[in-house]
C-alpha cells in the first residue's frame, strides 16, 4: 500500500449508497467526483480522468453498460469496477463483456473494496466469488469440437483451479499459497479468464440473458 | 339560394345555429326567423329529391362565421385550423362524389341513381364518426375572450368546436343534434337508393332491401359500438393495473414495512438487524424473481440454498452460496446436504463473524464437491472435544458411510474450511485441499 491512493469517480444513482461508499473509502482512495446519471458520469469521467470508475450496473438510461460504451471512444483504457446489488448473471456478464475489469456485490466491506480498486488500477481483474461461479458455469458445458476456439472458448485446468478457489472465498495470496505459485501468476490467470469472458463467442455467454435467470 | 352564396354580409351564425349555423346566418341576413327557414329548407330538400341538401355543405364551406373566423374555403391552406368533424364529413362526402364521378368517366358505371345516396351516406357516416371521436371527453379550451370581441382574431377553432364550447349545456344538445342529423342522412340515403331503384314496390328484391337496411344500420351503429368496446377495454386495463398496485402494496406492507419496523426496534443489536435485513432481502429477491426457483422441482442446488437459508435464520449469520452445475436428489446428495448443513451450523456457532460464511458447490452427474468456509479462529479436528461431536459424527462419518470423504482444515489466512467430496464410483475426483 505504498503507492499513491488511486483516484476514483463514483457512479451510482442512489445517493445513500454513494454516501456510504464515500465514508468507507475516504481515507483509502482519492474520490474525485460523483455522478448519478449516465450523462453526468460520462462528463465527470472525461473531465477527471480517474484511475478507476466505481460503476453501478443498474441505472436509468442504459445503466453501467451505457456509461462504458460512451466513454470508450475517448478513453478506451479507462478502468471500470462494476458494483451491483443484483447478482443476476445476465447483468454481470453484460457489464463485464462491455469492458468492466471486475465485478463485486455492493455488500462488500470497505477495506476489501479499497483493495479491489487498487487491483483494478494496477490493471488486474477482480472477480467476486459469485462471478467466478458464473464463469465456471458458463464454461462448464461441452461444445462441439468444430466450434471451439481453444484460445477463447475453454478454460485451462489451472484457470479452473483459480476460479474454483475464488468461488470458495480465497484471497489471491491464499490462492497463491494453495497452488504454490506466485500472486502475480494468480493475477495473470484471472486476467486471462477476463479476456476469454470478454471475447469468447460461446453462446452460453452471448445468450446468457435469455437462457439463465439466476437471481440470488 | 345558391345565388347568394359568398355575399360579403353573409356570415354563419355559430351562436344560434343548430348544425353549422348556415341557415341561421341566412335568417339573420334576411331578417327571417331561422325556424321558418329550416322548415322551408327541409321541404325544398324533399322536393328536389335531396339535391338541395348538397347546397348546405357548399354554403358552409364558403361562409365565414359571425365570430370573425374566416370561411373554411379561404383557409384551406392552414392545416392546423382544419379539424372539425363537420369539415371532415364534408370532405368525405365530396371525396365520395369525386370518386363516383371518376368512375363514371372511366365507364365503370351502373346507375346515376347511385350518386346521391352514396354521397349522403358517406357524409352522414363521417358526421357520426367525427362525433364519436370528439365525444371522448377531451375538453376543448373555451375562449370567452375572443367570443366577447367580434372583431378579435379567434384561435384555431373549428366549426364543430364552436358548437361544443358555446356553453356548458350546448355541447350535449349540439352533439345529439349532429348525431340525429348523421343518422337521418344515412337513412335518407338508403331510402333514396331504394326508391330510385323501384325496390320498395316489389317483394322480389326483399333480400336486397334487407341488405341495404342492414348496411345502413351498421353504418349508424359502428361508431357507437366501437366507442363502447374501446371504453370497456380501457376500463378493464385500468382495473387490472389497480389490482396489481393493490397486490404490490399489500406485499410491501406485509413484508418490508414489518421488517423495517422490527429493525428500528432492535437497532441496538447490530447482528439481529443484519440478520433481519438479510432475510428480508432474500424474500424480496425471491418475490421479484417470481416463484420460479421456489416451485422448481427439488434439486441439489435448491436444497443446498434452502439449507443455508435455514441456518442463516436460526443463527443470525450471513451465508453466501455459489453453486456450479446441478443434479437431482439421491443418496449421494442427501449425504452431502446433511454434512454441508452440519458444517454450516458449526461455522455459524463457532466462527466470530467478520465476513460471511462461504459455501461453494460443484455438481454434475458423477461427482459433487462442496466447500464450507468461515473466517473463525479455526480448530484442530484432532482435538475436538466431546461437546463437539457434530464435526466427527455428522460430517466425517456421514460422508464416509456414503462412500465419500470429508476434510477439515485451516484455511491459509485463518478460518476453517470443510471440504466434502463424493463420486458415483466412490472416489472423489479432486481432494478437498488439492
Amino acid at each position: 500500500m505504498s503507492s499513491p491512493p488511486p483516484s476514483v469517480v463514483i457512479v451510482d444513482d442512489h445517493e445513500l449508497f454513494r454516501a456510504g461508499v464515500r465514508a468507507e473509502l475516504e481515507d483509502l482512495v482519492e474520490i474525485r467526483a460523483e455522478a448519478s446519471s449516465v450523462e453526468d458520469a460520462v462528463a465527470a469521467i472525461l473531465r477527471e480522468k480517474p484511475d478507476v470508475v466505481l460503476l453501478d450496473v443498474h441505472m436509468p438510461g442504459g445503466g453501467g453498460v451505457e456509461v462504458i460504451r460512451q466513454v470508450a471512444p475517448t478513453r478506451p483504457a479507462q478502468r471500470f469496477l462494476a458494483l451491483s446489488v443484483s447478482d443476476a448473471a445476465e447483468d454481470v456478464i453484460a457489464v463485464i463483456r462491455a469492458g468492466a475489469r471486475g465485478y463485486v456485490t455492493k455488500s462488500i466491506a470497505g477495506d476489501e473494496l479499497a483493495v479491489a480498486v487498487r487491483r483494478i488500477r494496477d490493471g488486474d481483474a477482480v472477480f467476486s466469488p459469485r462471478l467466478a461461479g458464473f464463469v465456471l458455469d458458463a464454461f462448464h458445458g461441452e461444445i462441439p469440437e468444430s466450434e471451439i476456439d481453444p484460445e477463447l472458448d475453454q478454460l485451462t485446468p489451472r484457470e479452473r483451479e483459480v476460479l474454483r478457489l475464488i468461488a470458495r472465498g480465497y484471497l489471491y495470496k491464499e490462492i497463491a499459497q494453495q497452488l504454490d505459485i506466485s500472486p502475480k501468476t494468480v493475477e495473470a490467470h484471472v486476467g486471462a479468464v477476463l479476456r476469454k469472458l470478454q471475447l469468447s463467442s460461446r453462446h452460453e455467454l452471448s445468450r446468457w440473458a435469455v437462457e439463465r435467470r439466476l437471481v440470488d | 339560394m345558391n345565388a347568394t352564396v359568398g355575399s360579403p354580409a353573409l356570415r354563419r351564425d355559430t351562436e344560434r345555429g343548430l348544425v353549422a349555423g348556415v341557415l341561421a346566418g341566412f335568417a339573420a341576413r334576411f331578417g327571417i326567423d331561422p325556424v321558418i327557414l329550416r322548415v322551408g329548407y327541409v321541404i325544398v330538400v324533399v322536393a328536389t329529391g335531396g339535391v338541395a341538401l348538397l347546397a348546405y355543405p357548399v354554403a358552409w364551406a364558403a361562409m365565414p362565421t359571425s365570430g370573425g373566423s374566416p370561411a373554411p374555403l379561404s383557409r384551406v391552406g392552414g392545416l392546423p385550423s382544419i379539424g372539425g368533424s363537420w369539415r371532415i364529413a364534408v370532405g368525405v362526402g365530396l371525396l365520395t362524389l369525386s370518386a363516383l364521378l371518376a368512375f363514371r368517366e372511366l365507364g365503370i358505371w351502373w346507375s346515376d341513381a347511385l350518386v346521391w345516396p352514396l354521397v349522403l351516406a358517406a357524409f352522414g357516416a363521417a358526421v357520426l364518426w367525427g362525433r364519436s371521436r370528439g365525444g371522448n371527453g377531451r375538453p376543448e379550451p373555451t375562449a370567452p375572450a375572443w367570443r366577447g370581441a367580434p372583431g378579435g382574431s379567434p384561435p384555431f377553432e373549428s366549426a364543430g368546436g364552436d358548437h361544443e364550447t358555446a356553453a356548458p349545456a350546448r355541447p350535449s344538445f349540439a352533439d345529439l343534434y349532429r348525431g340525429v342529423f348523421g343518422i337521418l342522412l344515412v337513412v335518407g340515403a338508403a331510402l333514396l337508393f331504394l326508391t330510385s331503384n323501384d325496390i320498395l314496390g316489389g317483394l322480389r328484391d326483399a333480400a336486397l332491401t334487407a341488405v341495404v337496411v342492414v348496411v345502413a344500420i351498421a353504418l349508424i351503429l359502428a361508431p357507437f359500438l366501437w366507442r363502447l368496446g374501446r371504453n370497456l377495454a380501457l376500463e378493464r386495463a385500468e382495473r387490472i393495473r389497480s389490482q396489481e398496485r393493490a397486490e404490490l402494496a399489500a406485499h410491501l406492507h406485509d413484508s418490508v414495512l414489518q421488517t423495517l419496523t422490527l429493525m428500528q426496534k432492535r437497532a441496538a443489536d447490530p447482528r439481529e438487524v443484519a440478520a433481519l435485513a438479510r432475510r428480508q432481502e432474500r424474500e424480496l429477491r425471491d418475490w421479484l424473481a417470481g416463484d420460479g426457483r421456489r416451485t422448481a422441482e427439488p434439486s441439489f442446488a435448491a436444497a443446498l440454498r434452502s439449507a443455508a437459508e435455514q441456518v442463516e435464520d436460526d443463527h443470525r449469520v450471513a451465508i453466501d452460496v455459489v453453486v456450479v452445475g446441478d443434479r437431482e436428489l439421491d443418496a449421494h446428495t442427501d449425504a452431502v446436504l446433511g454434512a454441508a448443513r452440519e458444517a454450516m451450523l458449526n461455522a455459524a456457532k463457532h466462527a466470530a463473524a467478520p465476513g460471511p460464511i462461504r459455501v461453494y458447490a460443484e455438481a454434475d452427474e458423477d461427482t459433487i464437491e462442496t466447500f464450507v468456509r468461515d473466517h473463525g479462529p479455526g480448530f484442530d479436528p484432532a482435538q475436538v472435544g466431546d461437546d463437539r461431536h457434530g464435526v466427527r459424527d455428522s460430517i466425517v462419518a456421514r460422508m464416509n458411510r456414503a462412500g465419500g470423504r470429508a476434510t477439515i482444515r485451516a484455511a491459509p489466512e485463518g478460518g476453517t474450511e470443510v471440504g466434502l467430496a463424493i463420486g458415483n464410483d466412490g472416489a472423489p475426483r479432486e481432494s478437498g485441499s488439492a
